[in-house]
């Protein structure tokens, strides 16, 4: 096992590395000086240069490109044009949103996938799978932001359970943080429960028509004992890799819920920075995004170690 | 015996449309599929009120007689604006996916037929891409290079293409030690041929069935992108710039919020079961469990 893990970790790093040269490249490729920029149409040249050395802009690209690395390595991210503060204080402010939101969205869609799955996969071919899977099918086609705006209707303008956007912050104790929370998670959840759901299903069905279930039952276990036991585990390899996916689609692809519910996320941190052409923002929220993907893959790795004894012994 | 005997795809080819029209899934795909393409067709030549003519006095009417689907703030008839936006939600969606198999297809089979470093390399930076957000990379794409349909067909197509890439290259390189490949060598054709004569037809229905899949996402994502008004610039009507619209003006006129977004979960649901149908009726060894 720990060469398999050794070698997953080695793949997960380079990948990083190669990622973060891909967007500075990008970033150094974007047309717009920074320190014009900043200064506006109508500053001097000799201003626009002299913030440029002061910015290092003017050192070799390469260089630059180390600096940066190397802040990012000990935490130190640079520091924002626009809000003339650390990128990491800016990150870690909106990452206490999008984190929470992602947690709550991805344990919402685990707690109705999971069952509905199993469920319709013991009623394989009855009219209560078919109605399930019929159902996840229409859960897949609803883009999430037109979901939000159904549940900001009914929700927050007709039944004025919950804010209808914004975001109150922490300090002032969980439950307010958590009930504007709510309606983003269930509108992220929504399709990604619909996905899980017919993962865990067509899994399920795979797994279930194995020798060892046959066996299993026909040993007199009980229909329960081996679906949970014997298939759910058997079936968690495809859906822990769809529920990994699904975590860094969460952490980022929130951008377009955010913006629907007015959330200050990472999400909309990036897309305000990269409008104003804030690059050290932009540079820094992709790459905690980036990493974040990486490090939940390997994670899944593990998780397949741990689910799948043969990966232990084999590789 | 000739290679063709081999070939899994010239033997079912007699039963295959009356399995297909046997097929739920596939039937009500194509039903759905073909018309919204009809709408979208239809739309050049007549809708039911002109979408670039704003009529002050007709705005925000409910539905109606003489608004299906009522009007938008600007007197805009929805029905209109959504037959047109059909255009530009399909075009987006198809040319993406076109980027998506125009490269991805020939660097996966690329891979396959060379192995070794090459394809480590390729795979490798196919895991780089796809540690890039999708929907947060788009988002950028499209700020950085300006909103607009064609950097959205861009940013879309980009991550289409490990997609492709990964699905052609599992297909490939499990026919190469097939015995019809073997032959085919073994009569001295190069890797090119064979992967243009061999290769690609036999991996060409799970193209399709990606292709249709991607095309759903593409719907999507285009959706999203022209909800933060990076997608299709005003006056061209889009689904996703109706929504955002309707956003402030659901208060007073929910209904602005609904016909777009049904029009979207309807076009992407029918791709979706057309999708779920040509892979049960085209590649029996991935039907699903039914």
């Amino acid at each position: 096992m720990a060469a398999y893990l050794a070698k997953r970790f080695l793949i997960a790093l380079a990948t990083l590395i190669v990622a973060s040269m891909v967007v500075f490249a990008v970033l150094e490729i974007l047309p717009g000086d920074p320190a014009q920029l900043m200064l506006g149409m109508n500053a001097s040249p000799d201003a626009v240069e002299a913030l440029r050395e002061q910015m290092g802009l003017n050192q070799p690209v390469v260089l630059r490109y180390l600096a940066w690395i190397g802040g990012l390595a000990v935490g130190d991210f640079g520091r924002s044009f626009t809000y003339s503060s650390p990128v990491i204080e800016l990150i870690a402010e909106r990452a206490i949103v999008s984190v929470p939101l992602a947690l709550m969205s991805l344990a919402l869609s685990t707690v109705i996938a999971i069952p509905v799955g199993l469920y319709a996969a013991a009623r394989r071919g009855r009219a209560s799978d078919t109605a399930m899977m019929g159902a996840a099918q229409v859960g897949v086609a609803i883009p999430n932001f037109w979901f939000a705006l159904l549940l900001i209707y009914v929700f927050a303008v007709w039944l004025r359970l919950v804010p209808a956007g914004g975001f109150p912050g922490w300090s002032g104790g969980i439950w307010p943080g958590i009930k504007s929370l709510l309606l983003p998670a269930v509108a992220l959840a929504l399709p990604q429960a619909a996905i899980l759901a017919r993962v865990t299903r067509s899994a399920l069905l795979e797994v279930l028509g194995e020798d060892y279930i046959r066996t299993a039952r026909a040993k007199g276990m009980p229909r329960r004992i081996v679906l949970w036991r014997h298939a759910l585990r058997n079936a968690m390899i495809p859906v822990l890799t769809i529920m990994g996916l699904q975590f860094a689609f969460l952490l980022a692809g929130t951008i377009i819920i955010e913006n629907v519910f007015y959330l200050p996320g990472l999400g909309r941190l990036a897309f305000q920075a990269i409008t104003q052409r804030d690059l050290i923002v932009v540079e820094g929220v992709v790459m905690i995004l980036v990493a974040s993907v990486i490090a939940v893959n390997f994670l899944v790795d593990v998780a397949y170690a741990v689910v799948d004894p043969r990966l232990r012994l084999a590789a | 015996m000739t290679v063709s005997e081999e070939h899994g795809y010239e033997a079912q080819a007699p039963g295959i449309l009356r399995q297909a029209f046997a097929n739920r899934s596939f039937v009500t795909g194509v039903v759905i599929t073909a018309a919204i393409a009809l709408m979208a067709l239809v739309s050049f030549f007549w809708t039911p009120y002109d979408v670039t003519n704003l009529i002050v006095a007709d705005r925000m009417k409910p539905p109606e007689s003489a608004h299906w689907f009522g009007t938008d703030h600007f007197g805009r008839d929805i029905l209109s604006m959504i037959m047109v936006g059909s255009r530009n939600s399909i075009a987006v969606a198809i040319v993406a996916v076109g980027i998506g198999m125009g490269l991805g297809v020939p660097l996966g089979c690329w891979a396959a037929a060379r192995g070794g470093w090459l394809d480590e390399v390729l795979m490798r930076f196919n895991d780089l891409v796809f540690a890039f957000p999708a929907l947060l990379s788009a988002v950028m794409i499209t700020a950085i290079f300006g909103p607009g349909a064609v950097n959205a067909i861009i940013a879309i197509g980009i991550f289409n293409v490990p997609v492709f890439a990964r699905v052609a290259r599992a297909g490939a390189l499990a026919l190469w030690p097939r015995e019809f490949i073997l032959s085919a060598r073994a009569a001295g054709k190069g890797k090119v041929l064979i992967t243009l004569e061999h290769i690609l037809p036999n991996i060409a229905s799970m193209l399709l069935v990606q292709g249709t899949i991607q095309f759903a996402l593409g719907i999507l994502a285009e959706a999203g992108l022209s909800y933060l008004g990076l997608g299709a610039q005003p006056p061209m009507p889009s689904w996703g710039r109706m929504l955002f619209d309707a956003q402030t003006r659901m208060m007073v006129a929910p209904y602005l919020a609904i016909f777009p977004g049904v029009a979207i979960v309807i076009t992407v649901l029918g791709l979706n079961l057309l999708g779920d149908g040509l892979r049960d009726v085209l590649d029996p060894r991935l039907r699903r469990e039914r």
